[in-house]
């Protein structure tokens, strides 16, 4: 009863195309056609694109109550920043998150990974994941792809055992500190926190610390841009606050505006080829046998 | 100047162990660079194996600290399957055996150090390549090159427990002062019979060596009164 329907919509343009068809049989295996066409287009200076990668500023620190993470939002594809407001802190546990610089899908599928292992842990313990826990499964399998996972990480939490902040590179080295940066903008967030850090910050210091790391590490590094994310996690309690700084704005909006209106473009002429004949899909009488 | 942010973490360091009557004194810096930055400036080097076992870890952070996750886990069920705290030199060997035959993917140089009732306090040294050396002291890293002649002149048998930590931190402070990998705070961890101590030297508590200066809030401070003679052409 399902109609498979097939059509596509083809305006003319001024200049006609001709039409070339080729008519081989398919081959089976590999196949490397499109390779010369590649090495053709890097002998022109057509580069393949580059993998996206978070420039990044990512920030922790410990004050009186728990552990603060920041992240500023811009993810970079090359010189091109291809999000504007991207997530980098990422969800391990209730009680523990992670900022994760270097090639995005490398940060996100590992602190996925390690997230679902960590639910399933807690279900065979009955106990509330600890910080430590995350850290041993994160660093194993960053030491075990001896650096090719390319994920630098700050790793936050508040468990049983008090408040925890590590950082955890590459290769599967791990530190754990007071106050942590890591990215493309560490220099910048460092500067800030050597400065102005100290124990015992309240919790409102500690978010303008962070912002202000933050804020650095935006204004001073072509990698980090855009919007402030904040998360703070104390004992039983988690607040993400996302966007908790805006220091971009855009500062020009049209005002005509940006959506075209259907009747816009003057259409010459329009040709409806199916590409299939239309099938039709009777149901049969004998139902599929379980 | 190229930073190199993405440089694996290693550990510059300066690291030493040296035996005294009674027992063990192992000191470290806490400088972890990535590549031309410090990646931690206060990092703890020595790490525990078991109650009376520690380790001093050199190269690469994550090979040493990999290696020492995986003996102290044996070490731990050793203890129990025997029923008596490790030896060191069991510690030392199971440490040289990984070292040994992981020495194409490893890079780490390690000193072993501790305290057992059959031999008292042991060192073992157990470089890059995984041989493993028994040695009444012994010391490790890229600042030890500054280290050798030092130790040739002022080691001597049957020190203090005192006289060897002051020796230990003295050591470490002038690796500090002219090896650019090395820096930091001194740590140095004492084992013996009554067990283990932990001591920690700031930056601002060691000797000042040859031409280096005070720590200073701003350099301005001390700069000489006299304004600079003017060229002349």
């Amino acid at each position: 009863m399902v109609v498979v329907k097939r059509f596509v919509l083809q305006v003319h343009r001024k200049s006609d195309m001709s039409k070339a068809v080729v008519d081989l049989p398919p081959k089976g295996g590999f196949s490397f056609d499109l390779c010369r066409r590649n090495e053709m287009l890097i002998s022109k200076g057509v580069h393949p694109p580059s993998f996206r990668k978070t420039g990044t500023t990512i920030v922790g620190l410990v004050f009186k109550d728990g552990v603060i993470l920041g992240a500023d939002t811009r993810a970079t594809e090359g010189p091109i920043v291809c999000d504007k407001n991207c997530e980098k802190i990422h969800y391990i546990a209730p009680n523990i998150y992670c900022c994760g610089a270097g090639t995005a899908a490398d940060t996100e599928a590992v602190t996925d990974m390690v997230s679902s292992q960590l639910q399933l842990h807690r279900y065979h313990t009955g106990r509330e994941s600890r910080v430590i826990t995350a850290l041993t499964l994160l660093k194993s399998h960053l030491f075990s792809y001896q650096g090719y996972v390319s994920a630098a990480l700050v790793l936050g939490g508040v468990d049983i055992t008090g408040p925890h902040l590590h950082t955890i590179y590459p290769h599967g080295s791990t530190d754990t500190l007071p106050f942590a940066t890591m990215g493309s903008g560490s220099l910048a967030a460092m500067a800030v926190f050597e400065s102005k850090f100290r124990e015992g910050l309240t919790r409102e210091e500690g978010i303008e610390l962070v912002c202000e790391a933050i804020c650095s590490g935006i204004f001073n590094d072509l990698g980090s841009g855009s919007n402030v994310d904040v998360c703070v996690i104390t004992k039983g309690h988690k607040e993400y606050l996302r966007n908790h700084q805006m220091p971009n704005p855009r500062t020009y909006v049209s005002s005509k505006g940006y959506t075209f209106p259907k009747g816009l473009t003057e259409v010459l002429t329009t040709k409806i080829t199916p590409l299939k004949e239309k099938v039709e899909v009777i149901e049969g009488n004998d139902a599929m046998e379980e | 100047m190229d930073l190199n942010l993405d440089a694996p973490h290693s550990m510059g360091t300066t690291i030493v162990g040296v035996t005294y009557d009674g027992g063990v004194v192992l000191g470290a810096d806490s400088r972890t660079s990535t590549g031309m930055y410090v990646a931690n400036r206060a990092s703890d080097k020595i790490t525990q194996l078991t109650d009376n076992v520690y380790l001093c870890r050199s190269g690469s952070a994550a090979d040493s600290q990999v290696v020492s996750d995986y003996v102290r886990y044996f070490l731990h069920q050793h203890t129990i399957q025997s029923g008596q705290p490790a030896t060191v030199k069991v510690a030392a060997n199971l440490i040289r055996l990984l070292s040994y035959n992981n020495k194409n993917m490893l890079q780490t140089g390690l000193i072993v150090g501790g305290w057992d009732k059959y031999e008292g306090g042991k060192i073992y040294g157990v470089p890059l390549g995984g041989t493993i050396l028994e040695q009444p002291f012994t010391i490790g890293g890229s600042g030890s090159s500054y280290l050798y002649g030092f130790f040739d002149q002022t080691w001597k048998e049957g020190m203090s427990k005192e006289e060897a930590e002051k020796l230990v931190v003295k050591a470490v402070s002038l690796a500090i002062a002219r090896d650019g990998a090395s820096g930091g705070v001194v740590r140095t961890v004492i084992i013996n019979s009554e067990g283990v101590t932990r001591n920690f030297y700031p930056g601002d508590t060691l000797p000042l060596w040859h031409e280096e200066l005070e720590p200073q809030n701003s350099l301005l401070d001390i700069l000489s009164s006299t304004s600079p003679e003017p060229m002349s052409t």
